[in-house]
């Protein structure tokens, strides 16, 4: 049995066993909930935390990690992505950002024939879930997972109103065992199909559209108690699309722009949904308009930079210059600002590029404390799940990343991670990249504009 | 460049206004004549204009010797500082508006500014036989979306007929083997506009039928909202503009008789090429006429354009202007205006009034802008020479009484921005060697 084991561990490189009780022993913690514990013990029992603390001792049946030299931090959490829905994934490493795999994401629900008008919900699954579609098959958990990420707010991503996001933990035997929370939100996105496609074919037919549904939705909820409590009212139809709509606890919305960012949370107010914005690269100079209405922002760490294919000598005019200048320095103003953000990893697909994105968020004035909290407690809370995952504490989820050294040191290895309380041993960076898992993550739409 | 405007505008509005007194300058009112003398403004509204007026105390001096203040300019056509013009996959789009995508960060804002343009109507493009709704916005560079809309201001809805609408319906047109769209011909383009408004009557009545049950204490179900139909019951009951695109005079003789039978009016008629053919028709109608100066023949349907249009039509009782319908025009429609002196005849004060106060009493907002009166919002334009000659030069814009506009200062902050932009691309280079050769994916 145990020989079998390690073939098994051999072959995946990953290995997973399952004692009832750990301790953590001698570490330095990182809670992010509270101060640094500098030395300590965190203890797990079946898949929560049982206790934390520089005075707890190891419990009698725990099995023990001597920690000297390790630091424990929550487990991360990539604020928006696709991982765990295997369709979704690229169909290559060097497809781009997979655009194929994620028409495939959704493949009933887009209407083959050109939409006439909102009646006919075009790109609309909005009652899909990722609860339902995510597998333990996408490759990208197991490489997500090894660099520290134990959970993604992961969503499906195709359409206008894409579906319903679940918060999900990359371990388990069975899909279901992934979910923590989900309905979570409705990934929504401004895409149209321009001139000789259906409706919408323009960024104002999308916005009208969106409107409309909502519309619809109100008129449905009045028509269906209507219906339940009167006798003689004509059927009202049932509307798949609707159905998701109201299902969903809260909205995301792209915005790039200090524009967009005006714009989708008045287009949110007046619909009337809690909204999340995500991408949000120029929230440099939106603090003011986020922090006005309260508005939780999801950073895209993939920072706007010249497109590779540009002629070298054109750089732009002023404006986009400044824009890729700046963009790092929005999480230190939306910090400053007290608005609430979270990382999301946007389609970077190595550690070390999300490290060299993250150090310069921190070289442009993001304290360390404050990227640590925008990848852990900070997404936990923007997506209500705050009591479950996001820091270490008691009666908490046992996820945890552990290091040898600063998890934002470049140098710094992975040692471990901890999902619903499993041990997980980072898989090796491949040697080739786009070798390893599926290749690319998949980078989020922000949202067509035109 | 932006950022150093907006902080600019950001303390300007922040310091208390002073009162501004524009002395000593040829005054083109418009309504009032042309007098040499002051302007005053204070708290954003022109509140004394004269050979002589009294300055308040403090009041801040603007020479104007040697120059000529001027209304702003308002354009009554314009497609710019929108994210999207065109919602072209249906034949009636009065579902999306122009209000949904303002952009009040595109750079046409701040070149028409520069051309002593202020207020601007923002159109939906003409794919449709009935397009979206439309925006009528101040040139506010620096404000936010909802700050740029002229507040008070009538919404607008676009039509449009021959060649734009007709054209998605076509195998040979621009969409070959797309998805075809009716309508195909004119004749389409009227059948869509009639079942439109054979629609909104409908909607119209099912909610009054809803409205009537519910009065009489019945339970029903109400109509569900229809984002489309909306807007066209507010042309029903004139609380909506119509702007129709159309050039031929066969098809702006069909859109009267269509809104005559349905019982709404034709605010503007657009580009209306042809409009000095049926010019009785249109005075008869009440349509306003909004036109170029001298666009001609850029497609079959303009071929029989004159440059006399403009001036034929206002001498036959119509209300006219001209428009830009360009990012570029837009900045020299004081250009396009003294064209109607050469082609037609036109005073000086009508070759003005097609781009000040005529716009403004086709967009209904006369009682705010379009002259300078006591009173009227203090929306102004200083040229250094008189503005219908093509020497002259905008100096300096106001709008609401700020300064949104200032020729000297966007000069002097040149080499300023030439300096910003030299360290952002240094900046730019030194990250791109950081991130190394390897950093950038074949995506």
């Amino acid at each position: 049995m145990k020989r079998l084991l390690c073939l098994f561990a051999v072959v995946c490189s990953a290995w997973a066993e399952v004692p009832t009780a750990i301790a953590i022993h001698n570490a330095r913690i990182i809670p992010v909930s509270g101060p640094a514990i500098e030395r300590g013990t965190v203890v797990l029992r079946n898949g929560l935390i049982e206790s934390v603390g520089a005075n707890v001792n190891p419990p009698a049946d725990a099995w023990i990690i001597e920690a000297e030299g390790l630091t424990v931090y929550p487990g991360l959490i990539d604020g928006l992505s696709s991982v765990g829905i295997p369709e979704a994934a690229p169909a290559a490493p060097a497809g781009g950002a997979g655009a194929a795999g994620r028409a495939a994401a959704a493949p009933a629900a887009v209407a083959t024939t050109p939409a006439k008008g909102p009646e006919d919900r075009p790109n609309t699954t909005s009652w899909l879930r990722a609860a339902d579609l995510v597998k333990l098959t996408d490759s990208r958990i197991e490489s997500v997972r090894s660099d520290g990420f134990t959970t993604t707010v992961t969503f499906p991503m195709t359409g206008i109103f894409a579906g319903q996001g679940a918060v999900i933990d990359l371990s388990g035997d069975r899909p279901g065992k992934m979910v923590v929370a989900e309905p979570v939100g409705q990934y929504i996105t401004l895409s149209s199909s321009g001139f000789g496609g259906g409706f919408p074919g323009s960024l104002m037919g999308t916005i009208a559209y969106i409107r409309q549904v909502y519309l619809d939705a109100d008129h449905y909820t009045k028509a269906r108690e209507l219906y339940a409590s009167h006798k003689g009212l004509p059927r009202p139809e049932y509307d798949r699309a609707i159905e998701g709509v109201l299902a969903s606890p809260r909205i995301l919305l792209p915005a790039s722009r200090r524009v967009d960012v005006d714009r989708m949370i008045r287009f949110a107010a007046e619909l009337k949904q809690p909204v999340i914005l995500y991408g949000v690269p120029e929230g440099y100079h939106s603090a003011d308009l986020l922090k006005k209405a309260g508005t939780p922002v999801l950073v895209n760490l993939k920072w706007p930079e010249k497109p590779a294919e540009s002629d070298p000598d054109d750089f732009g005019v002023l404006q986009s210059l400044e824009v890729h200048a700046k963009a790092p320095s929005t999480p230190a103003v939306l910090a400053k600002n007290g608005v609430k953000f979270a990382f999301y990893s946007g389609g970077i697909t190595k550690r070390a590029d999300l490290l060299k994105a993250i150090k310069r968020a921190t070289d442009a004035g993001l304290s360390t404390d404050d990227a640590l909290r925008a990848m852990t407690l900070a997404p936990a809370e923007i997506f209500g799940v705050a009591d479950r995952v996001g820091s270490i504490e008691p009666g908490k989820i046992a996820n945890l990343v552990v290091t040898k050294g600063d998890l934002f040191d470049e140098k710094t290895k992975v040692q471990f991670v901890f999902v619903d309380g499993m041990k997980y041993e980072p898989v090796p960076e491949p040697a080739v990249p786009g070798n390893r898992g599926a290749g690319e993550r998949p980078t989020p739409s922000e949202g067509v504009q035109q | 460049m932006k950022s150093l405007i907006l902080s600019l505008m950001v303390s300007s509005t922040l310091a208390a206004a002073p009162a501004i007194v524009i002395r000593n300058a040829t005054v083109l009112t418009v309504t009032k004549g042309t007098y040499t003398g002051s302007v005053v403004i204070q708290d954003g509204k022109i509140i004394a204009a004269g050979e002589t007026v009294m300055a308040p105390p403090g009041a801040q001096i603007v020479d104007g010797t040697g120059k000529y203040v001027m209304p702003g300019i308002i354009d009554c056509h314009s497609h710019i500082a929108a994210d999207s013009i065109n919602e072209g996959a249906v034949s009636v789009s009065s579902m999306v508006g122009i209000e949904d995508v303002l952009n009040p960060e595109d750079i046409a804002i701040y070149r028409a500014l520069a051309g002593g343009v202020t207020t601007a109507n923002i159109l939906h493009g003409s794919a449709n036989s009935i397009g979206g709704k439309c925006t009528v916005i101040k040139l506010r560079w620096g404000k936010d979306a909802h700050d740029i809309i002229f507040e008070g201001a009538l919404p607008g809805i676009k039509f449009a007929l021959g060649e734009n609408p007709k054209r998605a319906g076509n195998a040979n047109g621009f969409q070959q083997n797309a998805n075809l769209r009716y309508p195909a011909t004119r004749m389409g383009v009227e059948d869509v506009i009639r079942e439109a408004f054979t629609d909104a009557k409908a909607y119209r009545q099912e909610w009054n039928d809803y409205n009537a049950k519910i009065a009489k204490g019945e339970v029903a179900i109400p109509p569900r909202r229809d984002l489309k139909l909306e807007p066209l019951v507010e042309v029903l009951e004139g609380k909506r503009l119509v702007h129709a695109h159309c050039y031929r005079q066969d098809e702006i003789l069909m859109l009267l008789r269509v809104a005559d039978e349905f019982n709404f009016k034709i605010r503007t008629l657009q580009h209306v090429l042809e409009g000095y053919k049926v010019a009785k028709e249109i005075a008869a109608h009440g349509a306003g006429a909004s036109t170029f100066s001298d666009w001609w023949d850029y497609k079959m349907e303009a071929a029989d354009a004159i440059p006399y249009n403009a001036a034929i039509m206002m001498k036959k009782g119509i209300l006219v202007s001209l428009n830009s319908d360009s990012a570029e025009l837009m900045r020299h429609l004081n250009d396009e205006a003294a064209k109607t002196m050469k082609y037609g005849g036109l005073t000086e004060t009508e070759a003005l009034s097609t781009i000040t106060i005529n716009p403004a009493k086709q967009l209904m907002i006369d009682n705010r802008v379009g002259s300078i009166e006591v009173g009227k919002d203090a929306d102004l334009a200083i040229f250094d020479k008189h503005p219908l000659s093509n020497y002259a030069k905008v100096e300096k814009v106001y709008i609401d009484g700020q300064l949104y506009f200032d020729r000297e200062k966007d000069l002097s902050e040149r080499p300023g921005h030439e300096q910003e932009k030299k360290s952002l691309i240094e900046k730019e280079k030194e990250q791109l060697k950081k991130a190394g050769p390897g950093a950038r994916r074949p995506t």
